[in-house]
């Protein structure tokens, strides 16, 4: 079992070593001279020079990309380019929005998808189950942002009910802030909960079409009973590892929905970096953001062990 | 053949997807050669105005008539959308045909290559791809491109299986003949079905990504119309002529919708066992 | 005395692709207290339908016809709560496909545990207990060390010895078997056969043995029924059945029968002997006799319904008008 544990792990570092190389390949060495691009063309050779000293351009390749390891391994993030303030302050502060936005989104997401997938299994064909089908075939096809849109004019803009973007942070009061994350949490969780409901839908019908159903009824167990106890387990596994690879789409979508709702979150600073020619800031960001990814994979992939007993090492 | 025809005909989902992806790319060609006004020309002194018999569903902030936008948009989605599955889709399908064929270690690589990149959203690759070379819809097209090239090659590769363990391939090997002509006159064709319907859903996810991209500004640059921008110009002015962030937006749905159903239906005609699950 | 189980015309129809269809046209038959009775047929003639059929698990857009009587109450009338206190309980099903009927991520005693906790009322503890008791009994080595083991980690025969052990834990009065051992090694069929032959002697318990196979019918049951087409074609003991053989249909199944020969050289070069045709699709039963087709005694008679059950001995009947010709002539050995 430790030994399953280990190589899952160096394959873990490994993907996140390559990671990194790519996205320093990609910022660092194809733009091919970062300070040119900073700066523009029409900079002086002067400026340029004293940028590339400042940013530590002249050293080789190799120098500057385990020198950029290794900050990140102590926390040392390098300092904005722009803001001229350590990076990882910045990320910090972003990250007060964004992580709790990312989680009240993917629990609205899995409780939304989980209920209804379930229940339009339960009552296949019937009238429940057309519905939320046709419901979510919808929920499949609409722009999220769009959606985002469309409740800033019902909530905000007819009804009044809360302000149509922006984020008066955590100091504010607990009820302010949270009023503030709900309408991005439901844009978010809406789109992502309409395809993982037809997954667990069908997850779950096709496991009730398998032998060992038939035998718990013949037991004398109930339908409801059979359900619960039986079919969810067995149907949650593929549904956990789509949850996982959704989590990418959270990350992606946050980006957007931030700017919907101009909340000062890692998306829009990313935004402004990237206007700004800011590497040092754009590079980082990408990589914490490629880290959550691959992490939330792996846990997922750690998480099939624990609920597939077939999968388990034995030492039996 | 006329069998599948009556089938296809009765089938709702693949005939309201039909309808719906054929007027979006009727728009789109129609406005090719023409559109109620020109979509490039300001004109501040009409801008923001209601519906009329004039401008159909009225002009945006900048006086320009929506329904020419919509119309020109469409072309931008159909391209972008066209362009970035079919490079996904031929060095997806190639890759993962070559895993197929090869087994062993190639596949091996080829499949870590794709997990990786699936984990990069359409959305963080364009970023990327933007903080170096710019803005602009070759920027969408190359991003989205790259996000599709794991989920053709996985599905090519899976089906690649399947038919590499099937008898009558094994036949052909005793025969002498080699992977790449087996790949190419075997295996490929038989796959063609299960990647069309694939590629009509990666379309449909295309038209969605590329909005996006669109509307935070890194996808097709103005004067072109695109109806992400049009959403985000639009929100500007969502409390005096909330109007105008309904239209693209329902563009958007229809035409992914469409192409859903289309897709879903499609399925459902080439492989009716699967049809009786549903 | 009045029988256990009653089963009176029983029809099951079907949906498919080409409309509705029935599986099972008009079985009737009757089980006494500790009888043992098997079920006889090839692929798709209805054996297992009658058997989920009577407990009530059919797929979900089934219907059934006709009365199924358990001590006098009859079963197809009961609620889907009514039902569930007798399966597992009074009435006790196991399958053909060890492989795939057990739960993959339950261990084996929770799945025995569970009917006990659902109609004894047994704490976990309590069913625990009872279930090391249950898988002593099937046969599995070192009960202790197993009970928590997944199904995964066990072979198609121990897999099986627990589903014995699932439909024996409540003490049901009848056992339903539908193929127990087809998916099996040969070398484990007939240990399955004699544990479960064992167990219902034991017991006392009735047996519904459903097999395609007529030597494990012949072997382990006193009555036997022979369908075809979803109808009861021949009934009777086994030993009636097998001596006389009154239907054209069972002559062929006994015909179809490989045997070995002494070493002669006639015996090398006699063809196996088949049933021309093929079973109808259900959609397709043809009208009266849905043998008629692939008979070769069949007379124009044959294809008129209804076909009238024919008295051959003392419980003994056949379906069909024929069966003068059939009786009495000698047949291609005896079991």
């Amino acid at each position: 079992m430790s030994l399953f544990l280990a190589k899952r792990f160096a394959t873990l570092i490994g993907t996140l070593l390559f990671t990194s190389i790519v996205i320093f390949i990609v910022l660092e060495i194809l733009p091919g001279d970062p300070a040119l691009l900073i700066l523009g063309i029409d900079a002086q050779p002067g400026q340029l020079e004293v940028l590339r000293q400042q940013l530590g351009l002249n050293d080789p390749a190799w120098t500057r990309y385990w020198h950029w390891i290794g900050g990140l391994m102590t926390g040392d993030f390098g300092i904005s380019y722009a803001y001229k303030v350590p990076v990882w302050e910045l990320i910090a502060e972003r990250l007060q929005l964004t992580i709790p936005l990312a989680f009240i989104s993917m629990a609205l997401t899995a409780f939304l998808a989980l209920v209804l997938g379930v229940y339009a299994a339960a009552n296949h064909n019937k009238t429940g189950d057309v519905a939320i089908m046709a419901t979510s075939q919808v929920g499949i096809s609409i722009p999220s942002f769009w959606f985002a849109i469309l409740l800033i004019l019902l909530f905000a803009v007819h009804l009044g009910w809360v302000s149509a973007g922006g984020f008066p942070g955590w100091g504010e009061g607990l009820g302010r802030a949270l009023a503030s994350l709900i309408l991005p949490a439901i844009s978010l969780a809406i789109v992502q909960a309409a395809i993982l409901a037809r997954i667990t839908r069908s997850s779950v019908l096709e496991v009730m079409r398998e032998d060992f159903v038939r035998t718990a009824r013949a037991k004398g167990v109930s339908k409801r009973a059979v359900l619960w106890g039986h079919v969810l387990r067995n149907a949650m596994i593929p549904v956990i590892t789509v949850m996982g690879m959704q989590f990418g789409n959270l990350i992606a979508g946050t980006i957007v929905i931030e700017q919907v709702f101009t909340l000062p979150g890692l998306g829009r600073l990313m935004f402004q970096a990237i206007n700004q020619r800011d590497l040092e800031l754009i590079k980082n960001v990408v990589m914490l953001l490629a880290v959550f990814v691959i992490t939330i994979n792996f846990i997922v992939d750690m998480l099939y062990v624990v609920i597939d007993p077939r999968l388990k090492v034995h030492d039996v | 053949m006329s069998d599948w025809i009556a089938r296809a005909v009765r089938h709702r989902s693949f005939m309201i997807g039909g309808v719906l992806t054929f007027v979006l790319l009727l728009m789109a060609a129609v406005s090719l050669f023409w559109t109620p006004h020109n979509p490039y020309r300001l004109n501040i002194r009409m801008r923001l105005k209601p519906p009329s018999w004039d401008y159909l569903l009225g002009t945006d902030a900048f006086g320009r008539d929506v329904v020419s936008q919509l119309m020109v948009g469409a072309q931008n989605s159909i391209v972008v959308g066209v362009v970035a599955v079919a490079i996904g889709l031929s060095i997806g399908v190639s890759l993962g045909l070559i895993g197929a064929a090869r087994r062993g270690w190639i596949e091996e690589l080829i499949m870590r290559f794709s997990d990786f990149t699936l984990a990069f959203p359409a959305v963080l690759s364009a970023i990327l791809l933007t903080a170096i070379f710019g803005p602009g819809s070759l920027n969408s097209i190359v991003a989205i491109g790259i996000y599709n090239i794991p989920v053709f090659a996985r599905l090519a590769r899976a089906s690649g299986n399947a038919i590499w363990s099937r008898d009558f391939v094994t036949a052909s090997r005793a025969c002498g003949k080699g992977g790449f002509r087996i790949t190419v006159e075997h295996v490929l064709p038989n796959i063609v079905p299960i990647i069309v319907v694939q590629a009509t859903i990666q379309f449909a996810i295309a038209i969605l990504a590329e909005a996006a991209l669109s509307y935070l500004g890194l996808g097709t640059q103005p004067p072109t119309p695109s109806w992400g921008r049009m959403l985000n110009e639009a929100q500007t002015h969502v409390f005096t002529t909330p109007a105008l962030a309904v239209y693209p937006g329902i563009a958007i749905a229809l035409s992914v919708l469409g192409l859903n159903l289309l897709g879903d239906g499609l399925r459902d005609l080439i492989d009716p066992k699967l049809a009786r699950q549903r | 005395m009045a029988a256990l189980l009653e089963v009176e015309d029983l029809h099951v129809t079907l949906e498919t692709s080409r409309g509705p269809a029935d599986a099972v046209r008009g079985v009737s038959f009757a089980l006494q207290r500790g009888e043992t009775l098997g079920i006889v047929g090839e692929s798709g003639c209805g054996k297992s339908m009658t058997a989920l059929g009577l407990i009530g698990l059919l797929p979900e857009r089934a219907r059934t016809r006709g009365a199924v009587r358990l001590d006098g109450r009859d079963l197809l009338a009961m609620t889907e709560a009514e039902l569930c206190g007798i399966r597992g309980n009074r009435i006790a099903m196991i399958f053909q496909e060890p492989m795939t009927s057990l739960n993959p991520v339950h261990p084996v005693g929770r799945q025995i545990a569970e009917p006990l906790m659902l109609h004894r009322g047994l704490s976990r503890a309590a069913a625990r207990e009872e279930a090391l008791k249950l898988l002593d009994r099937v046969g599995i080595p070192n009960p202790a060390a197993r009970i928590d083991a997944y199904p995964h980690q066990m072979s198609g025969g121990q897999r099986q010895r627990v589903m014995i052990a699932i439909a024996l834990s409540c003490n049901p009065d009848i056992l339903l078997a539908d193929e127990p051992t087809t998916a099996l090694d040969v070398t484990i069929q007939g240990q399955i056969l004699d544990l479960i032959r064992d167990l219902v002697d034991e017991r006392g318990m009735a047996l519904i043995l459903i097999s395609h196979a007529l030597g494990v019918i012949a072997e382990n049951t006193r009555r036997m029924l022979v369908m075809y087409g979803g109808r009861v074609v021949e009934s009777g003991p086994v030993g009636e059945v097998f001596g006389r053989m009154a239907h054209p249909y069972t002559r062929g199944l006994f015909a179809a029968i490989p045997r070995l020969g002494d070493g002669r050289a006639r015996d090398r070069a006699r063809p196996l002997a088949t049933i021309p045709g093929t079973v109808p699709e259900l959609a397709d039963m043809p009208p009266g006799c849905a043998f008629a087709p692939r008979c070769d005694l069949a007379l124009e008679a044959c294809r008129v319904p209804p076909v009238p059950a024919v008295s051959i001995g003392h419980d003994h009947e056949a379906v069909c008008i024929r069966t003068d010709q059939t009786v009495g002539q000698p047949g291609e050995g005896r079991p």
